[in-house]
């Protein structure tokens, strides 16, 4: 079979996949978040919990609990850290420094996993474990519980209450992301990942040198980095690391579960609105931004598109894996970038400058095709409220999107969201630029040096977490700031949709009338895609044009 | 108990309570069932892939090897190694675990382009061929820096160079070649590749 066909085949059976899933997963969490009954472990996890299940929370209660349970969570971690060197299964691994010890905090809390550390000679077992890899569960469901409430912003009437955050919590952990890790963490140690608690043994090898085999319950985390699209490495490597993503099957099913559940979301939506059709509108705008990013990257790797390396060299494998080839790379990068995952199985910074300066404009996009659990649904509604007010302003009536009218209130809500990540991106990478310290940073110059500060950035606020790596991150002022950007771009944006899910939830429906925009056809698709499009081109077009555009045109 | 607090700080008591019994969960019961039925059932994988020679671990069949002679001056950290000629080569890279990762030099940076230069000058006259003939994954390091793998055309490469320093016959060396040329996963799933770490651990069966 020759590479195009082998190629096409791969990402034909991811979509196949995703398709086959998008119903039963859809609908499967759909009933989670609206079921009347509490399971028995759910019940016991309240109690001692010591929060009462059966409450119905106002969106403002329903924040501070987001909040106090991230604030708890950052402080937890960071001592958890700080502390490492006095556990069990510390591997001899000394006690992390506070500006990691934060970073690492505020970007496994956030959903980000940014690491500005490598695991293998930083992180003990019990850190990754029980750590960082209780975050990767507990940060994605925070966000599918984040979009519940605002999904139940647009079905209540006349309320106050959007749900029952410590329900929402606990629910999507117990039924739908733990069963899923377990199964797919054996299929993933069946394929070759490595889950043992083993230290660092220290072998002879083939010709008598010494190699340390690095050891670690591997294969329970990396099922959840990628399902609960997070994508901290336990090793340095990521996901090129043969021992988290040994073969092409596991790195083809590694993508398929950092897609899955943020593709099945908007059944969720459709599901829970009523309309199936809704939901089908909104896959289908995710559908086509993948679809053209996974096309753009893959044919910029395979031809070596502006890339003096690429050509020397024969082709673009330079920071990539053999097992998975071009094709196996770019599908994987295009869709961490395009979700909020972050894990790699190839280096960016070593990519074409058009395919790598795309993996910065999928974040750009504030990942929302599909986007992070939660957050890529949430993202992409915002648009879709932006898109609906933008055809009311054409025809002069005041919008309305799911029966809900989009008032000045609600505009503002969506607007600021809107506004929240490029503003951190931009006056951050501003920020960097202009100290020479933070400057010096760069492990490349010219053009290509920037897009590492801005994917920077770009990845930390918008909760991604991969890198152009050649930036040495590692220093207090990037720790600081990295830091903050991912804390203000995780939770000002969760605020705001909280706020508009109260806003929505106090109105009656209007009845949809022959004036009403439907927004379940083509039509709106269309509008859609070309909303986001604009929005996001409009914003961040001249600090894409100093970095990959420039270096792609010279 | 806490009804006499102020809500504020009932509200992180409830967190903090919540996150232990998560952690408790998701920390400590999780990973050890995942554990315990990846050992059960799939001790090999779960262990890290080890091959044996004489009962003694030599290696991962997932992590590659430096195959290098010694160094003149083991000291001198400055003293490039040379691969060793009876070994079939890995991708450029330095196969240390503990420090993964890869070059992330850009695609038009002047250092890297002089390096793939090198290193296909390098090769081709280590092997015997033409230059241009050197296949991409010899000039270019990985992403983990620890690719076990590296392309059949590299490999095939750099069979008559093996057999000659090992004063094997070329024929039966190529036909370990063959026996280890891996096709894609399922027929269609990632790259043809050969492992050189099971190659080279085959090879030292060859009398």
């Amino acid at each position: 079979m020759n590479d195009t066909l082998a190629g096409w085949l791969q990402i034909l059976a991811l979509v196949g996949a995703l398709a086959l899933t998008y119903r039963p997963l859809g609908d499967h969490i759909a009933h989670t978040l609206t079921s009347a009954k509490h399971l028995r472990v759910e019940r016991f996890a309240y109690r001692l919990g010591g929060v009462d299940g059966d409450a119905d929370q106002k969106w403002s209660v329903y924040l501070r609990s987001v909040l106090a349970f991230s604030a708890v969570s950052v402080l937890f971690l960071y001592a958890f850290m700080r502390l490492q060197s006095h556990l069990l299964l510390s591997i001899g691994m000394p006690a992390v420094t506070p500006g990691v010890s934060f970073n690492t905090a505020a970007s496994f809390v956030t959903n980000t996993n940014w690491q500005s550390y490598s695991g293998e000679s930083t992180m003990g077992h019990l850190v990754q474990m029980s750590g960082l890899a209780v975050q990767n569960f507990v940060s994605a469901a925070v966000g599918i519980a984040v979009v519940a409430a605002l999904i139940r912003g647009f079905t209540r009437r006349k309320t106050d209450r959007v749900g029952n955050f410590w329900v929402d919590l606990t629910r999507i952990v117990v039924r739908v992301l733990l069963p899923l890790a377990f199964v797919f963490a054996i299929v993933l140690v069946a394929g070759g990942a490595v889950q043992n608690f083993h230290g660092v043994d220290s072998i002879s090898t083939l010709i008598g040198d010494h190699q340390s085999l690095t050891g670690g319950p591997v294969a329970s985390q990396e099922v959840i980095k990628e399902l609960g699209t997070n994508g901290g490495g336990f090793y340095n490597a990521n996901s090129a690391h043969p021992f988290e993503n040994p073969n092409a099957f596991t790195n083809w099913l590694e993508i398929y579960l950092l897609l899955v559940i943020a593709t099945s979301l908007p059944r969720t939506f459709g599901r829970m609105v009523g309309d199936n059709r809704q939901g089908y509108a909104i896959i289908a705008v995710m559908g086509v931004i993948w679809a053209a990013s996974v096309a753009i990257v893959t044919v910029n790797e395979l031809h070596s598109v502006s890339s003096q390396a690429g050509h020397v060299a024969g082709g673009m494998m330079e920071g990539k894996e053999q097992r998975f080839g071009i094709w196996g790379s770019a599908l994987f990068a295009v869709s961490t970038t395009l979700t909020s995952t972050g894990a790699v199985n190839s280096f960016h910074d070593s990519y074409s400058p058009i395919g790598g300066g795309m993996t910065i404009f999928n974040m750009m996009l504030g990942e929302i095709a599909p986007g992070g659990t939660g957050s890529g649904l949430y993202g992409i509604l915002i648009l879709a409220i932006i898109a609906v007010f933008v055809a009311g302003l054409m025809v002069g009536r005041t919008p309305e999107y799911l029966g809900k009218k989009l008032g000045g209130r609600e505009m503002k809500f969506a607007s600021l969201y809107i506004l929240t990540t490029p503003a951190i991106v931009l006056v951050g990478a501003g920020l960097a630029m202009a100290l020479p310290g933070e400057r010096a940073g760069m492990l490349n110059t010219g053009a290509h040096g920037f897009s590492e500060v801005l994917y920077a950035f770009t990845s930390a606020a918008n909760n991604n977490g991969s890198a152009f790596a050649g930036l040495t991150v590692n220093t207090d002022w990037y720790n600081t700031a990295l830091g903050l950007a991912m804390l203000f771009g995780r939770f000002l944006p969760i605020v705001f949709v909280l706020a508009l899910a109260g806003s929505l939830a106090r109105q009656q429906p209007v009845p949809a009338t022959a004036g009403t925009l439907p927004t379940h056809r083509p039509q709106f698709v269309g509008l859609l895609t070309a909303v986001i499009l604009i929005v996001v081109g409009l914003t961040y077009f001249p600090a894409l044009a100093l970095g990959p555009l420039a270096e792609g045109l010279s | 108990m806490f009804g006499s607090l102020p809500s504020v700080v009932r509200n992180h008591v409830a967190a903090l309570r919540m996150l232990l019994v998560f952690t408790v969960l998701l920390g400590i019961a999780y990973p050890l069932a995942v554990t315990g039925v990846a050992q059960a059932a799939f001790s090999d994988q779960a262990n890290g892939s080890r091959i044996t020679q004489d009962g003694k671990t030599v290696g991962s069949s997932l992590i590659g090897q430096s195959f290098n002679l010694p160094k003149k001056n083991p000291d001198d950290a400055e003293e490039v190694a040379q691969p060793d000629p009876k070994w079939f080569q890995p991708r450029p890279g330095g196969y240390d675990p503990l420090v993964t990762g890869a070059s992330n030099l850009g695609p038009n940076d002047e250092g890297l382009v002089k390096t793939i230069k090198e290193r296909r000058a390098a090769v081709a006259e280590f092997d015997g061929v033409a230059p241009e003939d050197v296949p991409v994954d010899a000039v270019t390091a990985s992403g983990s820096g620890l690719d076990p793998h590296i392309s059949p055309e590299y490999a095939r490469e750099q069979v008559e160079r093996v057999a000659e320093a090992r004063g094997l016959d070329a024929a039966a060396v190529r036909k370990l070649v063959e026996d280890h040329v891996e096709g894609r996963v399922l027929g269609f799933l990632g790259a043809e590749r050969a492992n050189v770490v099971e190659l080279n651990h085959a090879l030292t069966a060859m009398k």
